[in-house]
Parts: structure tokens; sequence; C-alpha cells
């Protein structure tokens, strides 16, 4: 049936039972199982392929089923596939997909459903933002087909049969799987989105394989799923409704919570000690798969000043994290001297002499090194740094400036709006830049790949033996070890000053069951989901 | 007055043009664009992205297909950043929301104002006088931004009448707050305007004269001194009928009404260049009518004034 040798030695995944909600042993079940969540703000689009929002993945995966979902700590189990196996040589993958998966008009899930879905995200006609995420996959002619070189049908994704899914790649991709549980990479109904054009994804002509399907969209104000009955493990789904309600303040999100119309929310900037104590129940802090960063322009765009590494080493030293992560921000984020998330799954922490400093010796130093490289209070050093509109950011920064200021650093604050601030970084207009990197899917190279001498990288950071290590990383038994080893160039040659790795702090209502608390990306299931009597 | 009306609708049009060319060029004059994004877009997707909303054509030349557009198809164009809704849509969608809360507060900021700064004036100096002056003042500090949470703390957790937000055509309980959040600061102002206008009024010679000739002062007050009274508060009520209609920020995030106040300035931030013309010209449009609305107020409440 293939060409390819597979080992399937690979095809782990049948140990772990597809779970939809399991209901803990002595919960009882309240009698309307509605789940009400929160949105800060409209739901762009819950078109798979042109989804950019985390909270529209949140809808879309309810709508939409992938290849693979993610348990409660993130890692992959089956979706729509029930099986797959990869070739020797790393570069094909075959998902066999269960016969019983079916859309919400109960025509069945095809392969050849993945296969339009996967070369609609390619397609410069469909012009999609995240179309560089295909690439990402390594999928073999991605970049071609993306850059309108090769038409779309030479992408390599093919059906072999209805239910057997055969992928290449252009290169071993260890991550490849875990990026399965993204919405871009969901499955499309190739009928309807013909039948309605851009009105497909409104209520009534969407279709769905998902576990809910969408009843109703007010732009701005609610967004309501329903269970769907078509959905193939239907059976195992308790929660029957799913509503999210857009609050774009936090503070009457809050209030409306406590009144009982809202089951989880994000919790003001701020408030978390006091509703810690208040409702120690219900207020959690979660890590979250985001790093919060200066970048340092290194470019030649950038200042003479901080081409000396000792001059980066002395501003990211001077830095009292603690004072930021415990005093400013208070919800449970914990202090960065890396890029990579520290509960980014299977990531090993390197060992880095700053981390274990106290803070007084790293001051102490911060100021030995400035003094050699020449700056004092009395002949300063003049920094720039720019930063987006918005309070934490503000408060970091003036922090950071109150820190500098007695080694001899003058900290000139910049702020701006949004897409002013990215478009300044992405043409190098800058000195230091406040950044954050978030993961798009739980593995440390979604980080490190940032710093690659072609990656994003907005402040120029180059260095051949870091190049190497994420080249070697794809080929590698243990990638983590080149991860590890990266962080560890990153930490000696600074390219940022790391500030904390992001927590999300929600209230959640005790009788929500079945959120996962442990999965890094957060990413959460209604049909995993229940709420007990209360 | 037929001459005079059409002139006006016929300086409208290059008014409207002007209006859209202006923002246009502003909108495009901002750095960064809807596609600016954290993850800065590889060039091919972002040059198909540019290539399908005809980013990519030369700015006179966007310029000309937009008005183009709408001249022949009353089409606004794509939103960029609602991937699957159009801007006729999003309007569609919105306007009715803010047009209803709006249209309430205006008749509610317009009775209570003017009754209240009516009822101070006549009973100048007297506690009524005095209540009505605190009332505004009162209401005239008290921003919406802060009264919108006050509101939904009382009325949604503490007293349980009402929801905290979100809205419904078919359930006037979502319109209560948003009603009375917006509606404050503008029912102060009328007030205050009515209550000064109508002082000058009373103090002048034809209401001296009425009562001279003993009338009584029922009469006096609601034909001889109201009517003129109106003619300062009628010249602010245009711009604040407009602005009411097209509704707040405030109002649509404090109470996720998704009205399109809250589009006009989210589309300014994304850049979402369609939206942003489209509700500009919405209510530049609704700006330029109802001051000529108000302008023909004014030529029936004063026989004074000719066009």
């Amino acid at each position: 049936m293939n060409r390819f040798l597979m080992s399937t030695a690979l095809a782990c995944l049948l140990a772990v039972p597809a779970a939809a909600a399991t209901v803990a042993e002595g919960d009882e079940l309240a009698d309307t199982q509605e789940y009400n969540f929160w949105l800060l703000d409209a739901i762009k689009t819950v078109d798979p392929q042109k989804n950019t929002d985390v909270e529209g993945s949140d809808v879309i995966r309810n709508l939409f089923e992938g290849l693979m979902n993610e348990d409660a700590k993130g890692a992959m189990v089956p979706g729509v596939a029930s099986d797959y196996a990869v070739s020797d040589d790393g570069l094909t993958y075959t998902f066999t997909l269960r016969p019983e998966a079916k859309w919400s008009n109960g025509d069945p899930v095809t392969a050849g459903d993945f296969v339009y879905a996967w070369q609609r995200l390619a397609d410069p006609a469909t012009a999609s933002e995240y179309a560089w995420y295909i690439e990402l996959m390594n999928v073999v002619n991605a970049s071609e087909v993306v850059a309108g070189d090769k038409p779309k049908e030479e992408l390599g994704v093919k059906a072999v049969d209805d239910h057997t899914l055969e992928v290449t790649l252009t290169k071993p991709t260890p991550y490849f799987v875990k990026m399965l549980g993204h919405s871009s990479t969901f499955p499309n109904n190739q009928k309807v989105i013909e039948e309605f054009g851009d009105n497909w994804t409104q209520p009534g002509n969407i279709v769905g394989n998902g576990a809910y399907v969408l009843t109703g969209h007010n732009l701005g104000v609610d967004i309501t799923m329903e269970k769907n009955p078509e959905y193939w493990e239907a059976d195992n789904v308790v929660l029957t409704k799913l509503t999210g309600i857009t609050v774009n303040d936090q503070n009457v999100g809050l209030t409306r919570y406590q009144a009982g119309e809202l089951d989880r929310l994000q919790i003001p900037a701020g408030q978390y000690p006091r509703l810690k104590e208040e409702f120690p129940d219900e207020a959690v802090s979660l890590p979250y798969s985001c790093s919060y960063a200066y970048i340092v322009n290194l470019s030649d765009k950038g200042p003479e000043s901080l081409k000396d590494v000792n001059v980066r080493r002395a501003l990211a030293l001077a830095l009292d994290r603690d004072i930021i992560v415990d005093q400013v921000l208070q919800g449970g984020q914990r202090p960065a001297y890396n890029w990579t998330h520290w509960a980014i799954e299977g990531f090993e922490m390197p060992d880095i002499p700053m981390a274990s400093m106290t803070q007084a010796d790293r001051t102490a130093e911060a100021k030995k090194l400035l003094e050699e490289a020449g700056y004092t209070p009395d002949n300063p050093l003049n920094l720039t740094l720019n930063y987006n509109t918005s309070e934490d950011h503000k408060k970091i920064a003036v922090v950071a400036q109150q820190m500098w200021k007695p080694l001899g650093v003058n900290l000139t604050l910049n702020n701006m709006e949004w897409k002013v601030h990215t478009d300044r970084m992405q043409n190098q207009d800058f000195e230091l830049a406040r950044y954050a990197w978030c993961a798009d899917y739980n593995e440390a190279s979604t980080f490190v790949d940032y710093f690659r001498s072609t990656g994003k990288n907005e402040g120029k950071f180059s260095n051949a033996e870091y190049d190497q290590l994420l080249q070697d990383s794809v080929t590698s038994e243990n990638p983590n070890d080149q991860y590890k080893r990266a962080e560890e160039i990153l930490a000696t040659e600074l390219p940022l000053l790391p500030i904390y790795h992001y927590a999300k702090v929600d209230m959640i209502k005790p009788y929500v069951k079945g959120l996962p608390r442990e999965n890094v990306m957060n990413t959460w299931y209604g049909k995993d989901m229940y709420i007990t009597k209360h | 007055m037929f001459g005079f009306i059409l002139r006006r609708l016929a300086v409208a049009i290059p008014t409207l043009l002007l209006l859209i060319i202006f923002s246009f060029l502003l909108m495009h004059a901002a750095p960064g664009g809807p596609f600016t994004q954290e993850r800065a877009l590889p060039p091919q997707v972002l040059a198909n992205l540019e290539a399908k909303y005809g980013l990519d054509d030369p700015l006179w030349r966007k310029i000309v297909d937009y008005v183009w557009g709408i001249v022949r198809h009353f089409d606004f164009g794509p939103s960029f950043v609602y991937p699957d809704r159009t801007v006729n849509q999003i309007i569609a969608a919105g306007f009715p929301i803010t047009l209803t809360y709006g249209l309430l507060s205006f008749i509610l900021a317009v009775v209570v104002g003017v009754t209240l700064g009516a009822a101070a004036a006549i009973r100048q100096n007297t506690w009524l006088d005095y209540l009505a002056v605190g009332v505004s003042i009162g209401a005239q500090v008290l921003p919406n931004f802060v009264m919108a949470p006050i509101l939904v703390l009382v009325f949604t957790l503490i007293l349980g009448w009402l929801p905290g937000g979100g809205w419904s055509f078919q359930n006037p309980d979502y319109w209560i707050m948003p009603v009375i959040a917006l509606g404050t600061s503008y029912m102060a102002s009328i007030a205050r305007i009515t209550r000064s206008s109508m002082l000058e009024v009373l103090s002048s010679n034809h209401i001296r004269t009425a009562k001279a000739k003993g009338l009584p002062a029922r009469k006096i007050i609601m034909r001889h001194a109201l009517k003129p009274a109106l003619l300062p508060v009628i010249s602010y009520l245009g711009p604040a009928f407009v602005s009411m209609i097209t509704g707040s920020v405030v109002i649509d995030m404090y109470f996720s009404t998704g009205g399109i106040g809250k589009s006009f300035v989210d589309s300014a931030l994304n850049r979402d260049y369609a939206v942003m013309m489209g509700v500009t010209i919405l209510v530049g449009a609704l700006t330029i009518l109802f001051s000529l609305v108000v302008d023909i107020l004014y030529a029936w409440i004063d026989p004074k004034i000719r066009y």
C-alpha cells in the first residue's frame, strides 16, 4: 500500500485512549452543562486557515478537529488520526484517519479534506496570514506554493485513500507532530466553502468536524457553540453549550464573573494577590508559554555602545527581576535569565551563572563592567527603550530606568502605539525594544529559532555556532541538547535582556472541571470538560 | 427654503469627497499597516495579502478605486482584520445597536435636560435651582468610563437586576445601562445650556410685556420663553445627536454592545483601513445631514432667520 518502509515503532499513540470528558469519581454533574468563557475582544474569524489569534484558536478547536489533539499536559493525542507512522528517513508521515469521523452535516471526514485545507493554507489566493506556518512545518513545496511559483497541487500532502493521509517533508522535523494541534492545520469542507464563499463561517452555513457547532456569532458581543451530535465521540461529550463573551474591560469582567455571568476570566493586572486571598479556590496562576525581554539592536543601525557584550551583560545583571515579578506584575510570573519558557515540554534549563547570583553581586558586577566600558553616573550611557502602549510595559520600563540610573545609564522611555512599535522593530529603528514571544507549539525550537541569523531576529543577532546548533537539532536524537547549548550562547552573548516568563492568572469557577492546568500552551477543549453541581 | 436645502446638499458631496481624501492620506501616512504584526510576515505572504486587498496600487489609484466602489455598488470593501466580513456587514451589524441606545439616550437627555434646565431657570435661586444645577454638574464631572463600571457593580452584582453587558434587540434589559451611561453627561450639558438661555429670555422685553398683559405664567413659559430659549440648545443638539447615535467607544467597551463606536477606535489602531473609512464616511455624512436639519429647525423656531 505504501512505498515507504514504515517504522511502526513510532505509532505508540494507541496506548493513550482518546478521552473526551472523564467525569471524576464522586463528582455530581450539574443539570445545565454550559460553560461561559471570557474573551477580551471580538473573534475575528472562525476560519481555521485565516485565524491568527489565540482566542480564535480556542474557538476553532471546538468547532473543528485536526489530526492530533493535546492532552491536559500538552502531549499530543489522537484526533481525527487514530494512528500515524514515520518513514525511517523522517521525511514521510502517514496518518490513518478514523472512519467514524464526520462533519456536522453527516459527511465523512476524509484525507481529501485535509489535503484541501492544507493547500488552501498555502495558496496565495487565500492570502492566509498563517501561510508561514506550513513553511515552518517543512512540507514539501510549501514555500514555492506560498510564493506562487508552483501550483498548490504540488504541496507535499496527498490522500492515499479516503482514510490515509501522506505528508512529505523537505527535512526531518522533530516537532512536526506537535504542530498539528494548531488550528491552521485543521480540515475543511470544500463543498461548503465553495458554496458560500466568504460567508461560509456564518452560523447556519458553517460545517465543522469538532465537538461543537457554531450557532451564533455577534461580533464583539458573544459567540455560541452547541454540541455537535455528529461528532464521532459525541457520546462522551458532556458540556452541551459553550459561550464566549466579549468583555473589553477586565474590571467589568471581574464584576460579571462575580455575578455569575462568566465561568472563567483573566484577572486584571495587579489584582491577583488580593483575589488569591479572597478566593483561594478560584484565583489561579498557570505557566503560559510566552517570554518577555528587551531586544538589543545589534544591527548596523543599532548604537555602538550596545555592541560591547560587557555593556549588554551589565544591563542584564542590573535588572532586579524579583522586584519586577513580585512587586510590579504580582501574578506568579517567574524571573527569566534565558529565552525559552521554563515550562516548555522537554526543555532542560541550562546552568546560567547570572541566575544563581544574588542581586547585590549582580549589581556590583554590573557597576564594574560599566566602569570598565567607561560609563559612570558622571559620564552616563544614553539609551532609548521603545515599548508599546500598556500599563505593565510602562511600569517595567520605569523600574528598569530606575535600576540602571545609579550605574550610569540614562534610559529614555519611548512609548508608541503597537503598530508603530512593530514597524520600527522590523526596520531595526530602535536601540532597546520591549518584546515578547509566544510559543507556536510546545517545543523549545519555537523560541530559540527566533535568534537564528535568518529567523525573525529583529535585533539582527548572528552567531555561527548558534545557527549550526539549530541546524543540527533537526536530525538530532535529542534536540533538547542543542536547544540547551543554544540557550547558553544566548545567555553569554545577550542579544536580549530576558526579564520574565509569563503566567496566566485567571479566575476559574470551582465547578468547572477538566480545564487543563499543566499545559503551558493553555489549550483547552470543551469536549474534555464538565460542570459539577453547585 | 428648497433652494437652500438643495444648495446645502450640493456642497455636501465635495465636502464628503474631501473628507475621504484627507482621511485616506492621513491613514496611509501612519506607520505600520493592517498586516504589520509582532511576527513579521514572510515577504511573499505579505505580497499575496497586499495584492488581494489592492494595497500594492499607487495611492491615487487606491482612492479612485475606493470612491468608485462606493459610488457604483455602495461597496465599502472587505475588512482587513475580519477576513470573512465586509465593511457593509460590520456597519450593518453595529450601527443599529448604537442607533438604538444612542437614540434612546438622546431622548432621555433632551427630555430630562430641558425640563431640569427650564425648571431651574423659572425657580432661580430656590432649592429646585440648586438641586438642578447640582445634579447637572455632578453628571457632567462623572465621566462615563467611571459611571459604566459603577452601574455594572450596582445593577448586576449587588442588585442582580440587569445583565452586566451584551446586547439583544428583543430584551430591553440590555439597553438600560448603556442609555443611562451615555446620556448622563449630554443631559447635564443640555440642562446647563437650557437654564442659562432661559434666564436670558425670561429677563427680555417681550416676556415683560407678556407679563404686563396679564398672560398666565404657564402660557408665557410654554409659548413665549421656551421656544427662543431652545435656539442654543438646538445648535448643541445637532452634533450631539450624531455622536450619540454613532456610539461611544466607552459604552461599547464597558457594556460589550458590539456597536460601531468601538470600531472607530479599533479600526484606527488595527489599521483596518476599510472599516475606518466606512465609519468615518458614515459619521461625516450624518454630521452634514444633521447640521442641515439644525439649520432648518432654526428657521422654524426663529422667524427672523431666512435662507
